[in-house]
């Protein structure tokens, strides 16, 4: 049974593409098969994050209009054979998409692929509001830091209201995935820490993902976080909270870098 | 000098209680408002302005209105300036 699961938070840059690359790669890793949706029409990212920038011939609005079938527009992964791509349009505006037209598309990838990952824009705009509407699940993705707090807490409020599951008085699951987090400075009392954000959303959380520079590595190359280095902390969160969405019990840890103990003492004091 | 010393080697003030005390205010009155009822006090102030303008006139401008919303009590504060002709409208009456 295919499942649709959005990446949201309100917020601009606090990971939505990150995440969705890398838990899209995670779960096709698990033997998933997996699709995930740029709904980010006129700023797509999604593709350059996975290294398919220039494989785009066709994109989500072709397909919604009908010039391209869906099957022309999915880009298939070069390293998962499992993990495909639609991306979305680079120059015509959001406004080209319509409800019926993406409830469609979604319908056609429930038939084809186990998770259907979509990419939300930031905002609460239309683009933000179609990539959640036809939502089985929710990654709201907080980084622990008031103005994120506060979009994913107005993000949750949208989730039990606009989605087609709201309507029909279901509820869409709900998850909180903290990224960019320091455990150090939490425990210093410079950062929220993961008990605050929780409690302040009254949301279940699907994993931490530790501020890492293995992050920015992978994306200057193309490659999911979870696929360029699978062994770094912010890949093995990923992949723990992909288990996670799968139903798995997996015990919730923040994973670190093993770096040698003169590097840790004399590394990075600044950051 | 012994003082500047103290403070270098003092802990810094951590913030973080700061922005969850902040968010959790923020957030009470916005969960209010997102769930389809009006904010109750943008209302007040909208019908305390119409009540004034319907026996004044009232210059929008010079209507200030501050809002102070704490944990657990709100005040919402109308300043409305009130023209000299209203004095002698009040004479003329009585």
């Amino acid at each position: 049974m295919a499942k649709v699961l959005v990446v949201t938070s309100g917020k601009g840059g606090v990971g939505k593409t990150t995440s969705t690359a890398a838990l899209g790669a995670a779960l096709a890793q698990q033997g998933e098969k997996v699709c995930v949706v740029d709904f980010d029409v006129g700023l797509r990212n999604l593709d350059l994050v996975m290294g398919a920038e220039r494989r785009v011939v066709f994109d989500l609005i072709n397909v919604v209009q009908g010039v391209a079938k869906l099957q022309q527009a999915l880009i298939r992964d070069k390293r998962l054979e499992n993990l495909w791509l639609l991306p979305a349009s680079q120059t015509r505006d959001k406004d080209a998409l319509t409800n019926e037209g993406v409830g469609r598309i979604i319908a056609e990838l429930r038939s084809k692929f186990d998770w259907v990952i979509c990419d939300s824009p930031a905002g609460i705009e239309r683009g933000a509001t179609l990539a959640m509407r036809y939502a089985d699940e929710a990654v709201i993705v907080t980084n622990p830091e008031v103005s994120s707090v506060r979009d994913s807490d107005r993000i949750i409020g949208m989730l039990d209201s606009k989605t087609v599951k709201a309507e029909k008085g279901e509820q869409v699951t709900k998850h909180i995935l903290v990224t960019r987090y320091d455990a150090g400075r939490a425990a210093r009392g410079e950062m929220l820490s993961i008990d605050d954000v929780l409690e302040i959303l009254a949301t279940p959380l699907l994993g931490i993902i530790p501020e890492s520079e293995d992050v920015l590595k992978a994306s200057n190359v193309g490659s999911p976080v979870t696929v360029n280095n699978i062994a770094s902390a912010p890949a093995r969160a990923y992949t723990d909270a992909a288990l996670r969405l799968m139903g798995e019990d997996i015990e919730m840890v923040i994973p670190t870098d093993r770096r040698p103990i003169l590097q840790r003492l004399f590394g990075r004091r600044a950051a | 000098m012994s003082f500047n010393m103290l403070r270098l080697l003092r802990r810094p003030q951590s913030s973080a209680p700061v922005a969850r005390e902040r968010l959790q205010i923020l957030l009470a009155h916005e969960r209010g408002t997102s769930r389809g009822q009006p904010d109750l006090l943008s209302l007040l102030r909208e019908e305390i302005v119409a009540v004034v303008a319907k026996h004044m006139t009232v210059d929008p401008d010079k209507v200030q209105i501050r809002m102070d919303r704490g944990k657990t009590v709100s005040t919402l504060e109308v300043d409305i300036e009130v023209p000299n002709a209203f004095d002698r409208a009040m004479a003329a009456a009585g």
